[in-house]
C-alpha cells in the first residue's frame, strides 16, 4: 500500500542557484498528485528531492525536511535505502542495454542480492502485468535485451522494473513526453490502476495529463510552489492568477 | 517459507473514471511483502561502498607509485658510482670495467647521434604519410591505409632488429653505403671501413619504428584544425599544397613539434633493435659507420656480464639518466601536443 | 616601371611555379607514403618466407637441440611466454580496470585524476629496459634468483597505465541516464559500477585489455633482468623462464643457421598473436562498441 509524504520548508541549491524556495505540502497516500508548471520552474528537482536523487549531484545541497510515511527520509536513514522505498521512471526510457527484458525488470532484486529463482518469476509476471506489458513480451522475457523494445514499452519496462522492489511511492518525471501518443495513452492508462497500490507523483509538462490521471494538483513557478490543491479546483477555479495565467497557456 | 504475492487490486477495466465527487480511496493497510521485508534487511552497504571506493583510488594511486619505484631502486642501485665519480660520470668518455673506471659520454654520443639520424629520416616521411592520409588520400584507401601504419607500431623490437641484421644491413653494406661514402665521405661521416653495422645502421631502424607515432599524432592534430581555416585560404584562391601548408601545417606546427619529441622520446628509450645493430662498442666516432654503443644498448648488452658491483651500478646509473631524460622529454611533448587538442591526447602505445 | 605587361608575365610564371609545386608536394606525399608501407611489406614478407618453412610440428613441442642438430623447437619460450603474460595480465589488468574506474567514477574533473591520467600517459613512455632494471632491484636481487614471478610482474606494471587509460576512455562512453536508473532502483553505488556501468562498456575495455597485452607480449629488455632465459622445461614462479621475444633475440645473435631459421619461425609466431589482437580490437571498435546503448 502506498504511503503519504509530507514536505515541510524544503530548499535545493545546485551549487549557488537556489533552485526550490521553501517548498511545503503533504502529498495524500494512495493518489496520484500532479506537479506541473514551465520549463525550469523546480518541479523536476522536487520529485527528485523526494528519493535523494538531486544528491547525487556534487554541487546540490538540500535542507528542509521529507517525511515518507511519517520517516525522515534525510535523517532517518540512508539514500539507498530511501530509494528501495521510492521508485523513480525517468523522462527518458533507460532500460540496461546489457540486460534482458526478465534481467531488466528483476534487476533491482538480483542486483541486492536476491536469489530465489521461483520468487522472482513471480515477481517479474507481476511486475510486467502491472505495468501492461507482460502480453507483448511474455515470449522473450530472457531471449530480447531491454534495449531491443519500442519506446513506449522500454518506458513501460522501466515501470515495472521499478515496481519490482515493491516501492511505497512511485514518481514519474514527465514518463510520456518522450512517446508517442498511443503510448502516452497506455501510461497515464497504468497510472490510473497503480493508484490503488501506490503513491504515484507525477510531473508533467501536459495539463490535460494532469486532469486525467491525477486527484490532487501542485503549480510550481520559479521554483516556490505556487498553489497546490484539488486538480478540479486548479484547473476550474485557481485561486491564484499566476496559476490561471498558466492554465489558459498566457506563458510555459 | 510461505509467502502470498499480492495480487494487483487495480480495476482490470481502464476505463474506471476518476470519482467526480472529489472522494480519496481508503488505502487498507496490507502486509509487507516478503520483498520488501527482504529490501529493508540489506541495509545501506555503506562499508561496502567506503571500501570499493577505497581499493579504486588505491589502484589510481598505484601510478604515482610505480613512478616512485622505479626512481628510488634506480638511485639506492647506482649509489656505488653516484659518489665515486659524481656528476664526471657523464663527461667521461673511458669505459674500462677491468679498472673500475667509467664514464658514459660515449653511450651518450651513440644515442643522440641515433636519435639525431632516426629523426632527419623518420620526420619528413612521417609528416608526408599524414599529410597523404589526412588531405589527400580517396576516403576508401584511407581505413586501410592507417591500418597499415598502425600495424608499424605493433610489430616488436626484437623483430625489427631480426629483419635488421639479416636483411637492412646487408641492404645498407651493399647498396646504400657505398653510395653515401662516395657522396658524404668529405663530411667525415661517412668513412671506411664498413660492415653495415653502426649508429646509421641504428638510426634507420630506428627511424622506421618511430615513424608510426610521429604521424599517428600528426594526423591527429592536423584533423584538429578546423575546416573554416582550409576553406578560408582555398577562398583566396591557393592551391591545394599551399592550403595544405598555410591552412593547416601553419596551424597544427606546435603539435607536430610536440609529436617529433615524442618520437624522440620514444627512440631514446628503444633497445632491442639498436643493441642488436648498432655493434656495441663503447668509442665515440666521428663516422655514423662505426660501432657504438647508447645508453640503452650499453645497458642491455653488458648487464649480463657485470661481475662486480661498481660494473652494474655504472650500467643502472645510466639507466637513472635514461629514466630521467625520456620523463623530462616525455612531459614536454604531452604538454605540447595537449596545447594543440586541448585535452587529454589519445593513448600512443 | 609598371607596364602592364610586366605583371601579367610574372604571374604567368608565378601560376606555373605553384602548380609545380602543388604537384611536387602531392608525388611526394605518395612517395613518402610508400615509403614507409615498404619495410612493412618486406618484415612480412620475410617472415613468412623465412619463418613459415621452419614451421612444424617440432616447432611447436620440443626444447631447443643442442647446437649442430636439427629438430628443435621453440615449445618452452612459447609456454613460458604464456606463464609470463598470465601473471602480467593477473596484475596489470584488475589494477588497470580499477584505476579507470577511479578516474571514471569518482574522480572525475578531479586535479588528482587529471595528474593521474598524466602521469599514466608519461609512464608510457619511460623506456622498458629501465622498468626491467627497477623490478631487477626490486626482486631478483632480494630473492638472489631470476624469475619468472621478476619477468610477470614487470610486464604486469607496464599493462597498468594502458588498461587504466582505455577503461577510463570505454566508462566514459557509457550514458548518465544507465547510472541513474541503476541509483534510482537503491542499488549500492559499488554494486552498480560493476554490474551496470563496467558491464555496459565491458566490450570497449576488454580491447583496451588485449591491446596492452599485444603490446608487452612482445617486450625483451626487461626480461633480460627478470625471467633471464631457460633452456629447459620451466614453469615455476621462482625459476629463470624463456620467453618467445628473449628467444629470438638470442637466437638471432648466435652464429649458427639453424637457430636463426628459428628466430624468424618464431618471429612470425609472435607476430601473427600481436597481429591477431590488433586487428580484433580494430573490428570490435569501428563496429561500434556499446552496442544497445546508444
Amino acid at each position: 500500500m502506498g504511503v503519504g509524504i509530507e514536505v515541510n520548508s524544503l530548499n535545493a541549491w545546485y551549487g549557488s542557484n537556489h533552485t526550490l524556495l521553501d517548498i511545503s505540502l503533504h502529498i495524500p497516500a494512495n493518489e496520484a498528485t500532479a506537479l506541473i508548471g514551465p520549463s525550469g520552474c523546480g518541479k523536476s528537482t522536487f520529485v527528485r528531492c523526494l528519493n535523494r536523487m538531486h544528491e547525487t549531484n556534487p554541487v546540490a545541497k538540500v535542507t528542509g525536511q521529507v517525511k515518507v510515511g511519517g520517516m525522515d527520509i534525510y535523517s532517518d536513514t540512508s539514500a539507498v535505502e530511501v530509494r528501495r522505498r521510492i521508485g523513480m521512471v525517468f523522462q527518458r526510457p533507460n532500460p540496461f542495454p546489457t540486460m534482458s527484458i526478465y534481467d531488466n525488470v528483476a534487476s533491482g532484486l538480483k542486483l541486492n542480492g536476491y536469489r530465489n529463482r521461483r520468487i522472482l518469476d513471480d515477481v517479474v509476471e507481476r511486475s510486467l502485468k502491472h505495468a501492461a506489458l507482460w502480453d507483448e513480451v511474455k515470449d522473450d522475457l530472457k531471449k530480447k535485451s531491454g534495449a531491443s523494445l519500442s519506446g513506449g514499452q522500454q518506458q513501460r519496462l522501466c515501470i515495472a522494473r521499478a515496481l519490482a522492489v515493491d516501492p511505497e511511492v512511485l514518481l514519474m518525471d514527465e514518463p510520456a513526453s518522450a512517446l508517442d501518443p498511443v503510448s502516452t495513452a497506455k501510461i497515464e492508462d497504468l497510472i490510473f490502476q497503480l493508484k490503488s497500490q501506490y503513491t504515484i507523483v507525477i510531473v508533467t509538462h501536459n495539463m490535460q495529463q494532469a486532469a486525467r490521471v491525477a486527484e490532487k494538483t501542485g503549480f510550481f513557478l520559479n521554483g516556490k510552489l505556487i498553489e497546490f490543491d484539488s486538480t478540479h479546483k486548479i484547473f476550474t477555479n485557481p485561486g491564484d492568477k499566476r496559476t490561471e495565467d498558466y492554465i489558459t497557456g498566457r506563458f510555459g | 517459507m510461505n509467502l502470498r504475492i499480492q495480487e494487483p487490486r487495480a480495476p482490470k477495466n481502464a476505463e474506471a473514471a476518476l470519482p467526480v465527487d472529489g472522494s480519496v480511496r481508503v488505502a487498507v493497510p496490507a502486509p509487507v511483502s516478503q520483498i520488501r521485508s527482504y529490501l529493508q534487511s540489506r541495509g545501506n552497504s555503506s562499508l561496502a561502498d567506503s571500501t570499493f571506493r577505497w581499493l579504486m583510488l588505491l589502484c589510481a594511486l598505484s601510478i604515482f607509485a610505480i613512478v616512485a619505484l622505479i626512481a628510488t631502486e634506480l638511485v639506492i642501485h647506482s649509489q656505488i658510482t653516484l659518489h665515486k665519480f659524481g656528476l664526471k660520470f657523464f663527461v667521461g668518455s673511458a669505459w674500462d670495467p677491468v679498472n673500475d673506471n667509467f664514464g658514459a659520454l660515449p653511450f651518450i654520443y651513440g644515442t643522440i647521434m641515433t636519435s639525431i639520424v632516426a629523426l632527419i629520416i623518420a620526420v619528413p616521411l612521417a609528416v608526408g604519410v599524414a599529410v597523404f592520409l589526412t588531405e589527400m588520400c580517396p576516403r576508401a584507401m584511407r581505413g586501410g591505409l592507417s591500418f597499415l601504419t598502425e600495424l608499424l607500431a605493433a610489430i616488436p623490437s626484437v623483430v625489427y632488429g631480426l629483419w635488421a641484421i639479416f636483411v637492412l644491413v646487408p641492404l645498407l653494406r651493399t647498396y646504400i653505403n657505398p653510395l653515401l661514402i662516395k657522396a658524404l665521405g668529405w663530411t667525415g661521416l661517412f668513412v671506411r671501413p664498413d660492415f653495415g653495422i653502426g649508429m646509421f645502421a641504428a638510426g634507420v631502424i630506428l627511424a622506421i619504428m618511430i615513424l608510426p607515432i610521429i604521424s599517428s599524432l600528426t594526423r591527429e592534430v592536423m584533423s584538429a584544425v578546423p575546416h573554416t581555416q582550409r576553406e578560408a585560404v582555398l577562398a583566396l584562391g591557393a592551391t591545394r599544397w599551399e592550403m595544405i601548408r598555410m591552412g593547416v601545417l601553419r596551424n597544427a606546427r606546435i603539435g607536430i613539434v610536440g609529436s617529433i619529441i615524442l618520437g624522440l622520446g620514444r627512440a631514446l628509450g628503444e633497445t632491442m633493435a639498436v643493441a642488436m645493430v648498432i655493434g656495441s662498442s663503447p668509442t665515440i666516432s666521428r663516422s655514423l659507420l662505426a660501432p657504438a654503443s647508447t645508453m640503452a644498448s650499453v645497458i642491455a648488452n653488458e648487464f649480463a656480464e657485470a661481475s662486480d658491483d661498481t660494473y652494474r651500478s655504472a650500467l643502472i646509473e645510466i639507466g637513472l639518466a635514461l629514466f630521467l631524460v625520456t620523463i623530462v622529454v616525455n612531459i614536454f611533448a604531452r604538454l605540447l601536443v595537449w596545447a594543440v587538442t586541448r585535452g587529454a591526447p589519445a593513448r600512443v602505445s | 616601371m609598371s607596364g602592364a605587361t610586366i605583371p601579367l608575365r610574372a604571374s604567368a610564371f608565378n601560376r606555373q611555379l605553384r602548380w609545380f609545386t602543388d604537384h611536387l608536394a602531392s608525388v611526394l606525399a605518395v612517395g613518402a607514403t610508400l615509403l614507409v608501407i615498404a619495410p612493412l611489406v618486406a618484415i612480412f614478407v620475410d617472415l613468412v618466407y623465412k619463418g613459415a618453412v621452419s614451421l612444424n610440428w617440432n616447432f611447436f613441442t620440443k626444447l631447443p637441440a643442442p647446437v649442430g642438430e636439427t629438430g628443435g623447437g621453440m615449445a618452452n619460450a612459447i609456454v613460458g611466454s604464456g606463464v609470463l603474460l598470465g601473471l602480467a595480465s593477473a596484475i596489470g589488468v584488475p589494477v588497470g580496470i580499477a584505476a579507470g574506474i577511479y578516474l571514471s567514477e569518482y574522480g572525475r574533473g578531479t586535479k588528482l585524476s587529471n595528474l593521474v591520467r598524466f602521469t599514466a600517459d608519461v609512464l608510457n613512455g619511460v623506456p622498458s629496459i629501465v622498468m626491467g632494471i627497477a623490478i631487477y632491484a626490486l626482486i631478483v636481487v632480494p630473492e638472489k634468483t631470476f624469475s619468472a614471478f621478476a619477468g610477470g610482474v614487470v610486464l604486469g606494471i607496464m599493462m597498468i597505465p594502458t588498461v587504466a587509460r582505455t577503461t577510463e576512455e570505454m566508462l566514459l562512453m557509457v550514458p548518465h541516464s544507465i547510472r541513474e536508473a541503476a541509483l534510482g532502483l537503491g542499488v549500492p553505488n559499488w554494486r552498480s559500477m560493476l554490474s551496470i556501468t563496467l558491464k555496459t562498456a565491458l566490450p570497449g575495455v576488454i580491447t583496451g585489455c588485449m591491446l596492452a597485452f599485444a603490446r608487452v607480449a612482445g617486450e625483451t629488455a626487461p626480461l633480460l633482468f627478470t625471467a633471464l632465459g631457460n633452456d629447459f622445461w620451466s614453469t615455476s614462479l621462482n625459476q629463470p623462464i624463456e620467453a618467445l621475444p628473449l628467444q629470438i633475440y638470442v637466437y638471432a645473435l648466435s652464429p649458427y643457421d639453424e637457430w636463426h631459421r628459428l628466430a624468424w619461425a618464431g618471429s612470425l609466431v609472435l607476430i601473427a598473436l600481436i597481429v591477431l589482437a590488433v586487428a580484433l580490437v580494430r573490428w570490435v571498435t569501428t563496429r561500434g562498441v556499446l552496442k544497445g546503448a546508444n
